[in-house]
């Protein structure tokens, strides 16, 4: 019994591949700030390029649909949230910030539905980040 | 910039289809598969709940 139990003791997962000789914090860092970037790094030109595609415009779309950019100073929780959501979104939410986009003073039923994809936007390059990340460690295989 | 409903739906559903392949899976066929299948979960989701909601109204 004692044994076996040692033999099935787990050794750590072996690296799959590391994919580049860059930090894997420099790449989740450029992915968040830059949607994509950390695949670009990693030189996978095509899954950067759809990312980035698609994150930018998904927080495009949210803007031009008149959705809300959160801000930091609220009490509000779901406000926090949202805050935090758009966050993910890196520079994107420093440019619309900086150029004072995204007001949400326009109290229309869609500017609902950009606030959303302003907050998925963020969300979905934070997964994208994470997913450059995992590939610059060998955690994921390809 | 005006949008339909369903048009909003396709929208998101693409972008975070897309998004939702590239990072749930290592193989680009199998990718492009997840991505399908996202997509395809994402808009029949959408409009079974809608008939759900308006059988609930009427």
């Amino acid at each position: 019994m004692m044994g076996t139990m040692t033999t099935n003791v787990q050794t750590p997962a072996t690296a799959a591949q590391k994919t580049t000789i860059l930090p894997p914090a420099l790449v989740l860092i450029a992915g968040w700030l830059i949607p994509g970037a950390g695949h670009f790094l990693l030189k996978k030109w095509i899954r950067g390029g759809l990312l980035f595609v698609s994150i930018v415009t998904m927080f495009g779309i949210g803007l031009a649909l008149k959705g809300k950019v959160y801000g930091p100073n609220t009490a509000e929780l779901l406000d926090m949230l949202n805050f935090a959501g758009d966050l993910g979104t890196g520079l994107l939410y420093v440019l619309a910030r900086a150029f004072d986009l995204g007001q949400g003073a326009v109290q229309i039923a869609i500017a609902d539905y950009g606030t959303k994809f302003i907050v998925v936007a963020g969300l979905l390059n934070i997964i994208a980040a994470v997913d450059a990340h995992s590939l610059a460690t060998g955690r994921k295989a390809s | 910039m005006t949008i339909s409903h369903f048009g909003a739906v396709l929208l998101f559903s693409l972008f975070t289809s897309i998004v939702f392949g590239i990072t749930q899976r290592s193989e680009p066929k199998m990718m492009i598969r997840f991505g399908a299948f996202c997509f395809a979960l994402f808009v029949g989701g959408t409009i079974v709940a809608s008939w759900l909601m308006w059988m609930i109204k009427h």
